[in-house]
């Protein structure tokens, strides 16, 4: 009976071990800190800057739900995963929240059991090309060697791509954008792709981005967002309405530079005061503060705020907002409402 | 007051299993398994409770999926549209290629510096000893990643050998060295050629069986028959002279720039040979220690015995030497050729699609099924190392001391 009694307090033991955790936000709070699954280095995503901290687009991310969860934006330990690594470190609990430029699939939401809780970029897969091989056109790489990286959407898209148009390629599988830009650049392969994004990121670290062109031809979707584990809907929803939060910030024009005086006392717009918790219990719902959506715009700003900092148009990198403009402004950004 | 007299009787008493010296390693050996069992089924079935909380289920039913990638090394038809299971036997036969093509590699780099560190020459002693501490103590991933990187840094590309005055050209217009790989000619087997390889094949047979004959006459009747230069008739002539007689039925399909790359003959990809040298040079330095302490492990007094009956330093090594050495040398030549075979899983620091490439890495991210890849990955190398095992036991069996 003894035995039994302690053969079963092990499999307890085991189980609150494992992946199914009780409470992904208790454990974070206990923790003090938020694990944060960001690349291993995508300049103006996610990257160490000369300092060794961590800074970018999807750093951003991470960093507005540590502020709105534990009111320090600083509270997070990145940890960077490859495209193969990442989703087993999601799935196993090494990390929180997934902000990777990840695509957004059906399989992935549903198979993979995991649970996209926004999107926070709106990219397509596009291809890179040394503007010396005098190519125009996606459809003129017949031949080509291709670099990409494994584990990827990316890498299903091109087989998609190159079947339909049927011509024939050389598919060079690289692990991580790091190894890629040397095989790229000494010519081991004549084109690079991945999504445009990343390709804007990795051409401006080159030493001469001139020399090198992105193709028109966008071949597939991809939205990238942050993803949480399936099976605990609480977490989740903090995610999804802080990534919403920083949305509606920027539609509503509350911006790091004014959230606080915004925040001091409630104000004429009634879905602002919701937001910034000067009204409604909003904050309570979630399990959170009342000024957790406050923190979240204070850690980096808003959405638009965090897009020019890292990748807009006055950044290396020139992204335009394009299909990631507020809907307002014919972009495809709509938050659902604070009520 | 008979029971004084009784002898300890033969019954077994449940204490017996512990203080009984007969009986004791067979309690612990037996406790300890069940501890094992018991351990092993906890983990099992913690994995399964774990899965089935999270909503997940045990399913092969994904290799029967279309794989939806491509793979540039393929040995056997395969297009993005093949199944998981193709793609993983791809993938199987890409790490079989390379094990195979690295071991021979490694056994003869291995085998000729083991036999030159025990040279008489003091710079050839030296540099070989070098090789072997160099190549052994740094770690096999960093060798393949600076093979690899050299490689694509120092070789042309295909585009430099474009132009009017290019700045790489092809070697005897028909070989071609690029960063991307070698393009060498291809055979191209006309009607008749079947004729020409047969001739070939018989020929390579009677190769063996005249040496075999030359053998015996040297062990029977003391009979020195020369076989080099035979050999090397045998093995080029009767096949020329059908190629001729059947009227040239082989051809040879030449690499040739087309768009943004070689096209036709032969290509062997950069991700390959990087890995297989790589592969061959790191495992050939243990092997060049093996090869050395078997060579060392022969007694002195063999040598200067056979020195003594007049025999010339190249046939003391071929006839005395090493058939002794060879006892001493394969077993653990074994175990190199086993870690030859499983570190070649880290192709994919260079991009070569082996099975750790394809099975555990593509197949399983994209369908996410990671144990049932990695359980499958596990069974693939656990049978391909007993195999090489088991074969190299049977030579192992030949080889070894013939006890009468």
């Amino acid at each position: 009976m003894k035995k039994i009694a302690i053969l079963g307090a092990m499999t307890v033991a085991g189980l609150s071990a494992g992946a199914v955790s009780a409470s992904t936000l208790e454990d974070v709070k206990a923790r003090g800190k938020l694990n944060c699954g960001v690349t291993t280095g995508l300049v103006g995503f996610a990257a160490p800057n000369a300092n060794g901290e961590w800074e970018g687009f999807d750093v951003g991310v991470c960093r507005a739900v540590a502020a709105a969860v534990l009111g320090d934006p600083t509270a997070v330990e990145f940890v960077p995963t490859t495209g193969k690594t990442r989703f087993t470190a999601l799935a196993s609990g090494e990390i929180d929240l997934l902000a990777r430029n990840t695509t957004w699939t059906f399989s992935r939401d549903v198979d993979l059991k995991f649970e996209f809780v926004g999107i926070n970029y709106y990219d397509g897969q596009g291809f890179m090309v040394p503007k010396e091989l005098g190519v125009s056109s996606a459809k003129e790489l017949d031949g080509a060697t291709v670099c990409i990286q494994t584990g990827t959407t990316t890498e299903l898209n091109l087989a998609d791509f190159f079947r339909a148009n049927n011509i024939s390629y050389e598919p060079v599988p690289i692990e991580t954008n790091a190894e890629a830009q040397p095989l790229y650049l000494e010519g081991a392969c004549d084109v690079y792709t991945t999504d445009a994004s990343g390709l804007a990121a990795t051409r401006a670290a080159f030493e001469n981005p001139g020399d090198h062109v992105v193709l028109p031809e966008i071949i597939s979707k991809e939205p990238l967002g942050p993803l949480v584990r399936h099976g605990d809907n609480d977490w989740a929803d903090i995610n999804r309405w802080v990534l919403n939060a920083l949305i509606a910030a920027e539609e509503l024009g509350v911006t790091s530079a004014n959230v606080a005086e915004m925040s001091a006392s409630a104000g004429n717009n009634p879905e602002i005061n919701r937001l910034l918790g000067t009204e409604g219990t909003l904050g309570e719902m979630l399990g959170l503060e009342a000024d957790w959506a406050k923190n979240a715009i204070m850690a980096g700003g808003n959405y638009g705020e965090l897009f020019e900092k890292n990748i807009g148009e006055n950044t290396p990198i020139g992204l335009a907002r394009g299909l990631n403009a507020q809907w307002t402004e014919g972009g495809l950004l709509y938050s659902p409402p604070f009520r | 007051m008979s029971t004084l007299s009784d002898p300890p009787s033969g019954s077994f008493q449940l204490s017996m299993l512990i203080n009984d010296t007969r009986y004791r390693s067979y309690t612990f050996q037996f406790v300890a398994l069940v501890l094992l069992v018991a351990a092993m089924a906890y983990l099992g079935w913690n994995l399964v409770q774990n899965l089935t909380a999270a909503g997940l289920n045990i399913s092969y039913q994904f290799l029967g999926e279309p794989a939806g990638y491509d793979i540039n090394q393929t040995l056997i038809s395969y297009t993005s549209q093949s199944t998981h299971w193709r793609a993983s036997l791809v993938g199987v036969l890409n790490t079989l290629l390379v094990a195979f093509l690295g071991c021979i590699m490694a056994t003869i780099i291995g085998v000729v510096v083991g036999v030159l560190r025990l040279s008489n020459n003091w710079i050839v002693r030296k540099l070989t000893s070098f090789y072997v501490e160099i190549f052994r103590n740094v770690p096999v991933l960093i060798w393949i990643l600076i093979i690899m990187a050299v490689f694509v840094a120092v070789l042309p590309q295909p585009r430099d050998f474009r132009g009017d005055n290019p700045e790489a050209s092809m070697v005897l217009d028909a070989f071609a060295f690029t960063g991307r790989g070698f393009y060498s000619p291809a055979p191209i087997f006309g009607p008749g050629s079947g004729v020409v390889i047969a001739v070939f094949l018989a020929s390579i047979v009677g190769i063996f069986a005249f040496r075999k004959h030359a053998r015996k006459a040297l062990f029977e009747r003391g009979q020195l028959i020369p076989t080099f230069w035979p050999s090397v008739a045998l093995f080029f002539i009767p096949a020329i002279l059908a190629f001729f007689i059947m009227g040239r039925p082989i051809g040879l399909d030449y690499p040739e720039l087309k768009g943004f790359n070689f096209q036709g003959g032969i290509f062997m990809r950069n991700s390959l040979i990087a890995l297989w040298f790589a592969l061959s040079i790191y495992t050939a330095a243990f092997i060049a220690e093996n090869v050395r302490a078997g060579i060392l492990a022969v007694s002195k007094g063999q040598t200067e015995a056979a020195a003594s009956l007049g025999l010339r330093p190249n046939r003391i090594m071929n006839l005395v030497v090493l058939p002794q050495a060879l006892r001493v040398i394969i077993p653990p030549l074994i175990s190199h050729y086993l870690n030859l075979t499983k570190n070649s899983s880290l192709a994919i620091a260079v991009g070569y699609m082996d099975l750790t490439g394809t099975l555990g890495g593509i197949t399983l991210n994209q369908t996410g099924r990671a144990i049932e890849c990695v359980v499958l990955l596990m069974l693939f190398y656990l049978t391909i190392s007993l195999s090489i095992s088991a074969l190299m036991n049977v030579y192992n069996n030949s080889v070894k001391l013939q006890e009468r």
